[in-house]
């Protein structure tokens, strides 16, 4: 099955940069509730530059491993690179087809992320 | 019992193919296919008869009133009542929205409640919620069994209206309507009951059960999407307004005093109906009638002992729902492991297996039961045990592919 191809599930069972966000000052959340999943990323930016950024929360294979493959293109990124990273983005960066019904799981994280930019800007 | 064999060649769609294998669907209380007597129906009329109805005089005009009429009757019939107390709607969401405009808007007084369930469809929640009336929910057990006691707790002299489903679509749960209504006429309120799940597997009578309102969908009993229904007892049809008003609707129109609006059916059916779904539609009822109702129960009722005993024995599946087949329908529903509905959904249709997941338009239900999402397989009169089997098949390939 191309969805689950093995760098996805790998990202899935072991997800990159995942854990408690309590010192992370600037952080927001999404959620899709028509399938539970529910996200929450926070970043720490240093002189225009993302030193660190982590998500936590429930989700299927596709939300979990994307957000994870999202937080390993934002970390190190200058804001100015880390701006450019959207929806189009990620999709390219999963490398699969995601059908119309997976496409809000694959962008979960990346909506967190434009909030997050708002907030930045 | 059903001959399965013989109903699987009535559906055409049974015999395609998904991801390169037979599909079997088992997403029926979302939505069921189509055999070839209602397909012909349809097909029938709008090569043969296709008409505006109730207003022409020429032939095709004539020929298409009669069968929409015709119709109508079957499809009273199919729940035990009369013609001129069904009306065609889009489907449930419509028939219970019509209920709640037409009626309850204009018949409940200050102070007056609205009791329902925890276990409902969000189609039998919102609606009721936008009155701005006070609502009362009925909890459930840990299995979804309705809390009768609680029932008997919530449902008090300012009930006016107890609006409940048959069959859950998440559960399967039966609920004992008969009591429900029974009780409730103690207390002088109306009962609605949603019936999307049940008249197409559990069959009802609504001058026996004595209901006041009865909505149902046509596409999740055989006939096409698009066209559903509501009965509406004759008492509670003259405390009724209109739902919506044009054309069909009324008899006089005048510009400077009120329209007299039409008596009877058409009175909450504006605007060209569907008559080609209608006609599909009592052709599904036909279809129904046919197998028998009795029938369809008895082997939906073996095949969901069948499916709950074969899922139990799958090491981390949960069944969610009752255990007893005599109070469920067939609907298996349940959650696997840590492994999310969706990724168990995707995995199962890469076997060809077609199957729910998420919350199922019932968010409060899973919210009550701690759940966040569940995976539904849901059965009718053309699944067997082999798509049971094909199902538990199809499950363990979920865990050799996520691990």
């Amino acid at each position: 099955m191309d969805l689950y191809r093995e760098e996805i599930l790998d990202h899935y069972k072991h997800p990159r940069n995942f854990g408690d966000l309590t010192d992370f000052e600037l952080k927001d959340s999404d959620r899709n509730s028509s399938c539970g999943d529910s996200l929450e990323m926070g970043v720490k930016i240093k002189n225009g530059k993302i030193t660190d950024v982590k998500f936590t929360g429930i989700g299927c294979a596709i939300s979990l491993a994307s957000a994870s493959m999202l937080t390993e293109m934002l970390m190190g990124k200058t804001l100015v690179q880390a701006d450019k990273i959207n929806d189009q983005a990620m999709l390219k960066c999963l490398g699969i087809p995601i059908s119309i019904t997976r496409q809000k799981c694959a962008l979960l994280g990346v909506a967190i992320w434009q909030k997050l930019k708002l907030k930045l800007k | 019992m059903l001959d399965v064999k013989k109903i699987k060649l009535d559906f055409p769609i049974l015999r395609r193919q998904v991801n390169g294998k037979p599909l079997v669907y088992l997403d029926n209380a979302a939505t069921s296919q189509r055999p070839k007597p209602v397909l012909e129906a349809i097909r029938d009329f709008d090569t043969q008869h296709n008409a505006n109805v109730h207003r022409g005089l020429h032939t095709l005009s004539e020929e298409a009133s009669a069968m929409y009429e015709s119709s109508r009757a079957t499809v009273a019939g199919f729940i035990g009542a009369p013609a001129d107390e069904l009306v065609f709607t889009r489907n449930t969401t419509e028939a219970i929205n019509l209920v709640a405009a037409a009626w309850a808007r204009h018949n409940l007084q200050p102070g007056e409640e609205i009791l329902s369930t925890v276990m409902e469809h969000h189609s039998n929640i919102l609606p009721w919620l936008q009155l701005g009336v006070t609502m009362k929910f009925v909890d459930i057990t840990d299995e979804g069994i309705l809390d009768m006691k609680d029932f008997a707790k919530k449902l008090t002299k300012k009930t006016k209206l107890v609006t409940v489903g048959h069959m859950s679509n998440a559960t399967g749960t039966i609920n004992p309507i008969e009591t429900i209504i029974k009780l409730a006429k103690k207390v002088k309120a109306r009962v609605l009951i949603d019936a999307a799940q049940s008249v197409q597997h559990l069959g009802i009578d609504v001058k026996q059960v004595n209901c006041d309102f009865l909505a149902f969908s046509g596409h999740k009993m055989l006939g096409p999407m698009g066209i559903g229904a509501v009965y509406l007892k004759k008492e509670r049809q003259e405390e009724m307004l209109p739902f919506m008003t044009g054309g069909g609707m009324i008899s006089e129109v005048y510009l400077d005093q009120p329209a007299v609006w039409a008596k009877g059916a058409e009175k909450w059916e504006a605007g060209t109906p569907n008559v080609s779904g209608a006609i599909g539609l009592a052709a599904a009822c036909e279809y129904h009638n046919r197998l028998g109702m009795i029938n369809i129960r008895a082997h939906e009722k073996e095949l969901t002992e069948y499916g709950l005993k074969q899922l139990s024995r799958i090491k981390g599946l949960r069944l969610v729902g009752p255990k007893d087949a005599s109070i469920r329908g067939g609907v298996l529903t349940f959650v696997f492991d840590q492994y999310h509905a969706h990724d168990v959904a995707q995995v199962l249709d890469s076997e060809g297996v077609a199957v729910r997941s998420g919350h199922h338009c019932t968010m409060p239900l899973h919210q009550r039961l701690g759940l966040v999402s569940t995976s539904r397989a849901s059965l009718y009169i053309y699944n067997d045990k082999s798509d049971i089997d094909r199902l538990i098949e199809a499950l363990d390939k979920v865990r050799s592919v996520l691990g």
